[in-house]
């Protein structure tokens, strides 16, 4: 499908005839930070955001998420038989999507989705979505995208990607499922080879004004065990308070908890998002706890991003350079700096 | 399994038998509610299982019993926490959930035709009861040459799966070396000491010859130097793993070492492929 073109007027309209057949997720203002969120008013739907401050992950991975319910009344047949609740799997489009989260759900979907075992409620939501992406024109001071292997403008795991070109949108699909949104709503008119040089050029553009850069080429060849014994680790975690923060906004952060939850004679199985630094997250009930210290959870923190996943999935770095934990980490640590020191030491 | 992972069958509890005299240890024996679960799960010795009680949360547990033990399973929990000491306040007749079998199992394929020693110390010696039952039995007999077994616990009372170990000890196709740490009982048929001293006076070689050990990480630690004396290579000593654990599935990020996730990619490993990672367990 050759690329397309939405009048920045028309786009109320476009997202009116989309909230007829899906459920569609667009960037809320919310006191002073951007979030994704139910599309009330398409009149008032602003695209002019740098990126949401929590990253769009719990469209899929629910920040708290039930997994089965349960009766404990005797006097049921089926008490205490653990059953999966009906869920709804609505079909849903997210508009505005930056390129790095959308990178990110490819990367976090190798985890949830293996050979050996699926996630239910992850693939099935994944399944339901429709990635509308907005390419990044205005790139900020902490983004490091292209350092790993994405960029202001890449099309990785969106099924559109918009081009904000002033007066208008450029509408790239970049999957059937983003050309068959398209026709739906009736956006059908060709863009001009101007329009499609203008994006080009505004995609060069972004490029350019991306200036971390990060290494990466010698984590994959360093052993995972000199990196772990490597001495920097306590210099890198020493400011650190354990927060959670960093692993909270991530986009590529997946760790999660599971927990009963009982009112009265009904239970529910939960799923909570956790944190590698949280020091509960690895106890034994022996007492014995294999990351006691901070330096232990900042080290794995890393390690998982830069080298256990390189390692085990062949699919580059879990990093997709957003700089979020960058931007709110309380005391400033900077992965970026950790790159260096992973890389080069 | 179940299309959905994280899905337990549900499972009722046949028996509970005591284990220890402290009773801090107990052998639960389930039952499948459902005959077609029963028929899906299929294990092998070394496999572990996440036991599910409605309200109070799943803990990972070894699979005791053997696959040519059929119509139930066996697992022996230790009462600890909370999922824990509710599951030992159970009775039997309640329900449960089982959800596996999980992880990977001890090296049977590459164990065939050699000596297999198995070393076992407290309550960790689960999976290898599993192991030694699968071996014995008489399908599988000829496919191993010797088995030994050293198992130690603090006292005599403290030994799991005693009636067991006694008979063990009167065949001749296993050699038997029981032992506790210390003992008043002047009748104590045998032995005294801890596991990696016995180990030590008793196998003199590593000809042909994989070893099992599992116990608690002091025992593990002092029994390796042991065995590397009589020329075990680190291909050929065979551990299981502990975690904290949640899903059981490599999903959850919870119980990595390095970038392997112990509940899926072990929790049996090699001594060869410990020395590769990271010391963080
Ligand atoms: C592969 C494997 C096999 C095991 N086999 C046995 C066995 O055969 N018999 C036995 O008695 N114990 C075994 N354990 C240890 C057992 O899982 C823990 O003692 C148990 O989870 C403690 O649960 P709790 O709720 O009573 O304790 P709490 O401290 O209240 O724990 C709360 C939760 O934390 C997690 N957790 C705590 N400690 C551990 C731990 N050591 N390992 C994994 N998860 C933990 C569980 O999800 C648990 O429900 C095994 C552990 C693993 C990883
Ligand atoms: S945000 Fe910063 S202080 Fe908080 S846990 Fe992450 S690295 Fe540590
Ligand atoms: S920059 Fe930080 S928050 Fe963004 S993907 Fe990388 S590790 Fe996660
Ligand atoms: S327990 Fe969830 S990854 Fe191992």
């Amino acid at each position: 499908m050759s690329d397309k073109v939405i009048k920045k007027e028309e786009l109320p309209n476009v997202l009116k005839i989309l909230k007829e057949t899906y459920e569609v997720f667009v960037p809320v203002k919310e006191k002073g930070f951007y979030r994704f969120k139910v599309l009330e008013d398409e009149n008032k739907v602003d695209l002019n955001f740098t990126n949401t401050r929590l990253s769009p992950k719990s469209l899929l991975f629910p920040q708290s998420e039930r997994m089965f319910e349960y009766s404990l009344d005797e006097a049921d047949e089926d008490a205490y038989v653990i059953k999966e609740p009906p869920k709804d799997y609505a079909p849903t489009v997210v508009v505005g999507m930056r390129p790095c989260d959308a990178k990110a759900l490819r990367l976090v979907d190798v985890n949830f989705v293996n050979p050996e075992f699926k996630d239910p409620w992850w693939a099935r939501r994944l399944e339901s979505l429709t990635l509308i992406g907005l390419g990044c024109k205005e790139p900020c001071s902490t983004c490091f995208c292209t350092s790993v292997n994405c960029g202001p403008f890449n099309e990785e795991g969106l099924d559109v990607l918009l081009f904000d070109l002033g007066k208008n949108y450029m509408a790239r699909a970049i999957t059937e499922k983003g050309a068959q949104l398209l026709k739906l709503a009736g956006v059908s008119e060709d863009a001009t080879s101007d329009l499609n040089k203008q994006a080009e050029e505004s995609k060069a553009k972004a490029e350019k004004q991306i200036i971390s850069h990060v290494p990466t080429d010698k984590l994959k060849e360093k052993k995972a065990i000199d990196l772990f014994d490597a001495s920097f680790w306590d210099e890198v975690a020493f400011a650190c308070l354990n927060c959670g923060t960093c692993t909270f906004l991530c986009p590529t952060c997946w760790c999660f908890d599971i927990q009963d939850e009982v009112n009265k004679k009904k239970g529910d199985r939960i799923r909570n998002w956790d944190s590698c630094m949280f020091p509960l997250f690895t106890l034994h009930a022996s007492g014995h706890n294999p990351r006691s210290e901070k330096v232990q959870r900042v080290r794995q923190r890393f390690m998982h991003k830069l080298k256990y996943y390189l390692d085990k999935y062949d699919n580059g770095v879990a990093c997709v350079g957003c700089g979020r934990c960058v931007n709110y980490c309380p005391v400033n640590i900077d992965i970026r700096e950790v790159f260096k020191l992973m890389n080069e030491t | 399994m179940p299309d959905n992972p994280y899905l337990p069958y549900p499972v009722r509890i046949q028996q509970i038998i005591t284990e220890t005299e402290d009773r801090n240890l107990k052998t639960f024996k389930l039952g499948f509610l459902n005959k077609d679960d029963e028929e899906q799960f299929k294990y092998i010795p070394g496999q572990f299982c996440e036991l599910s009680m409605a309200g109070k949360g799943e803990i990972p547990i070894g699979i005791a019993s053997s696959p040519t033990e059929k119509g139930f399973l066996l697992f022996t929990v230790n009462k600890t926490g909370v999922a824990t000491k509710y599951l030992h306040n159970m009775d039997e007749g309640g329900i449960i959930g089982v959800r596996g079998p999980l992880g990977n199992w001890f090296p049977w394929k590459e164990m065939e035709g050699k000596n297999v020693l198995v070393i076992g110390g407290g309550f960790a010696f689960t999976t290898l009861r599993s192991s030694i039952v699968y071996m014995l039995h008489p399908e599988n007999r000829n496919r191993f040459r010797d088995i030994t077994l050293v198992y130690g616990a603090r006292s005599p009372g403290l030994l799991l799966y005693r009636k067991e170990l006694a008979e063990w000890e009167k065949r001749n196709d296993i050699h038997v070396h029981i032992t506790v740490d210390a003992t008043d009982d002047p009748d104590w048929p045998y032995n005294v000491g801890f596991v990696p001293a016995v180990t030590e006076q008793k196998i003199k070689t590593s000809e042909n010859s994989y070893a099992l050990v599992c116990g608690p990480p002091i025992m593990i630690k002092f029994t390796q130097p042991v065995l590397e004396k009589v020329g075990f290579e680190p291909e050929r000593i065979i551990m299981s793993l502990e975690m904290r654990m949640k899903c059981g599935i490599g999903i959850c990020g919870r119980c990595n070492i390095g970038d392997k996730y112990v509940c899926k990619d072990g929790p049996v490993f090699s001594l060869a492929q410990l020395n590769e990672l990271p010391k963080e367990y």
